[in-house]
């Protein structure tokens, strides 16, 4: 998030120690975001977390595999920070492992909703009349849809995976992102710079990629930041009935389905796993709450 | 009003369309059929079985045969249970997970509406945060992980109540709507809390105030109707929501239910099963999502009228 700033600034303004330097519109926002404590603690947790996630396989404290069946379930120890499974695998180096599944899902699957909800949202929008009308009528009848029995159809049909997963989830969430996405382009549509683009004989997709989408970058920021953690917990949901990430890869929602196994003798095999997973969606959440607050402060109802 | 529910009804029988046709065509590219099992079974039974459930029509064929019997209400047999027809399989899960949605929404409803209330009265105060950080922990706690952590706390450490089960013992009904409820509690509260500031805001709720009216009146008669507005039409998509969210509270707690069924049948690759409960899940959903919709209208009459502007 940090980095949008800067591709902004206002390139005068190094040239001369006169002219007061320009404050954009992503600066106010990161200066606002910045004072949200909550959301600044949930983008440090997060940033954390993807640091971990990104350098598991050099810092995991052990083998993901190795198991170690006369040792057991352990409760945590000097030499097993958070404990061992029943296998006497160690829980931290699961869970670790079990983050990179868990977050990439959340972004890959994040990323395709993004792309095909942005270019469907921004054609149906900026073509507008009956192109419209149907594009817009198509997502109210997949939007009617009862998806997550879909998701789940998908999964049984065609094998859990990990592709087809994400491929699913995107293709639900992008409905969303289409519909608000056609909103915001619809208004920008209207405005003179548009007209003055189409008067200078820019071509239609580069009127759509440079000059209507990077003006409607707020919302769709603040809606991807909400839809990672749906999509997180959606993996989660799936994995926990045993129909979404397959061992021996491994997950947040896979290792909690393992935990609630044997939580009876071993309440930390499903207390740490939950409490990661739930501080992850925590974070998020608060994070996705600032950026609206701090990119739309007309929006924040209070 | 009339006009509005007739477009809208209209629009319900393509989307019903889309989903048989869609759950047929999938469920007719799924690898293995249901009768590949691990014992061979000799060709011939094989080609008695085909013929049985006439797997052996040319596709569009068995799409318009599926198609006739669903109307009727027919889902066929189940290939996991030969001697059980899918509806009636359906109609034995169906009350069960019905009462768990209807109690567990309840539980939202109740707990929702009175914690964002008490947000919206009591904005900016202790209450306010307390219950509105209440609600995100409610939000982000997915259900298979409170369920787990309620039975453990209520049911093994405390002996409170029983852990699994639907109406075999006193009190097993609690737990799993608590469960189911908890989530929808926490949007529900923060969609009152949203919808009775933007009234309370309002200039006449000022004329209210100012004309000495006690805030209970205001509260209750001049700004609840408006206010539950956003609640209203998020009991649709909620509705939908405990459906789906039936199938890991019911397999959690072992609930006999149509969720239940639904996940086994995945498991097995009992296709009618799955086309069957499918579809009836989707009629349910496209039914409650119409439902709320028309209360959502006749609550506010100028939503019609976007809707027939579109």
């Amino acid at each position: 998030m940090a980095s949008i700033p800067s591709t902004r600034q206002n390139p005068t303004a190094s040239s001369s120690i006169d002219i007061v330097e320009g404050r954009s519109l992503w600066q106010d926002a990161l200066s606002r975001l910045k004072q949200n404590k909550l959301a600044m603690t949930g983008l440090y947790f997060l940033s954390f977390m993807i640091l971990i996630a990104l350098l598991t396989p050099w810092i995991a404290p052990y083998s993901y595999e190795t198991q170690n069946l006369d040792m057991g379930a352990t409760g945590p120890s000097w030499a097993h920070w958070l404990g061992t499974d029943t296998f006497g695998r160690d829980l931290l180096t699961r869970i670790m492992y079990g983050g990179r599944v868990s977050l990439m899902v959340g972004f890959v699957a994040t990323a395709v909703a993004l792309v095909i909800g942005v270019l469907w949202g921004a054609i149906a929008g900026y073509v507008g009349g009956k192109t419209d009308a149907i594009m817009m009528r198509t997502v109210d009848i997949l939007y009617a849809l009862p998806f997550m029995i879909f998701i789940i159809l998908l999964m049984v049909v065609f094998g859990r995976s990990m592709l087809l997963l994400f491929l699913a989830i995107g293709c639900v969430e992008w409905l969303t992102m289409a519909r608000i996405v056609r909103g915001q382009v619809r208004v920008v549509r209207k405005q003179e710079y548009i007209n003055a683009a189409i008067a200078m004989g820019l071509s239609h997709w580069h009127i759509i990629t440079r000059h209507v989408i990077p003006n409607i970058l707020g919302p769709i920021i603040v809606y991807v930041t909400l839809t990672i953690p749906s999509v997180m917990l959606l993996e989660a949901f799936l994995s926990f009935l045993g129909l979404g990430v397959q061992p021996p890869e491994s997950s947040w929602g896979l290792l909690i389905s393992y935990g609630v196994e044997s939580m009876e003798e071993y309440p930390w095999l499903i207390i740490f796993p939950g409490a990661v997973l739930s501080l992850t969606l925590f974070a998020l959440n608060f994070l996705g709450d600032g950026l609206r607050d701090a990119l739309d402060p007309k929006a924040s109802k209070d | 009003m009339i006009k509005f529910i007739l477009i809208r009804l209209l629009q319900a029988v393509p989307v019903l369309f889309t989903v048989v046709l869609v759950t047929f065509f999938i469920i007719r590219q799924a690898p293995g059929g249901p009768f590949d099992s691990e014992k061979a079974v000799s060709p011939y039974v094989l080609e008695k079985l085909n013929e049985r459930y006439q797997l052996n029509d040319p596709v569009h064929v068995q799409f318009g045969n599926y198609l006739v019997d669903i109307i009727q209400g027919d889902f066929g047999p189940s290939f996991t249970y030969p001697t059980r027809s899918v509806s009636e399989m359906i109609f034995t899960g169906l009350p069960v997970t019905f009462e768990l949605a209807i109690n567990a929404l309840l539980v939202a409803l109740l707990i929702g509406i009175a914690a964002g209330l008490i947000a919206a009265i009591k904005k900016n105060t202790a209450a306010d945060y307390v219950s509105m950080s209440t609600a995100m922990i409610g939000i982000c706690m997915p259900s298979f992980l409170l369920g787990p952590i309620l039975i453990l706390v209520f049911g093994i450490y405390l002996e409170w109540l029983p852990v699994s089960g639907w109406g075999y013992s006193d009190g097993d009904k609690i737990l799993p709507s608590i469960t189911l409820g908890a989530a929808y509690a926490a949007y529900i509260a923060r969609l009152t809390r949203g919808g009775m500031l933007e009234v309370l805001g309002q200039d006449y709720v000022r004329t209210a105030r100012a004309k000495g009216l006690a805030e209970h009146v205001i509260i209750f008669k001049h700004t609840l109707k408006a206010g539950l507005l956003p609640v209203v039409s998020f009991l649709g998509p909620a509705i939908a929501g405990l459906l789906s969210g039936s199938f890991v509270i019911e397999t959690i707690f072992q609930i006999p239910g149509l969720g239940r069924f639904y996940v086994d049948a995945a498991f097995n690759r009992d296709y009618t099963m799955i086309m069957g409960t499918t579809i009836f899940f989707s009629v349910l959903i496209v039914a409650f999502n119409l439902l709320s919709d028309i209360i959502a209208v006749m609550l506010n009459p100028r939503l019609s009228y976007n809707e027939e502007q579109m």
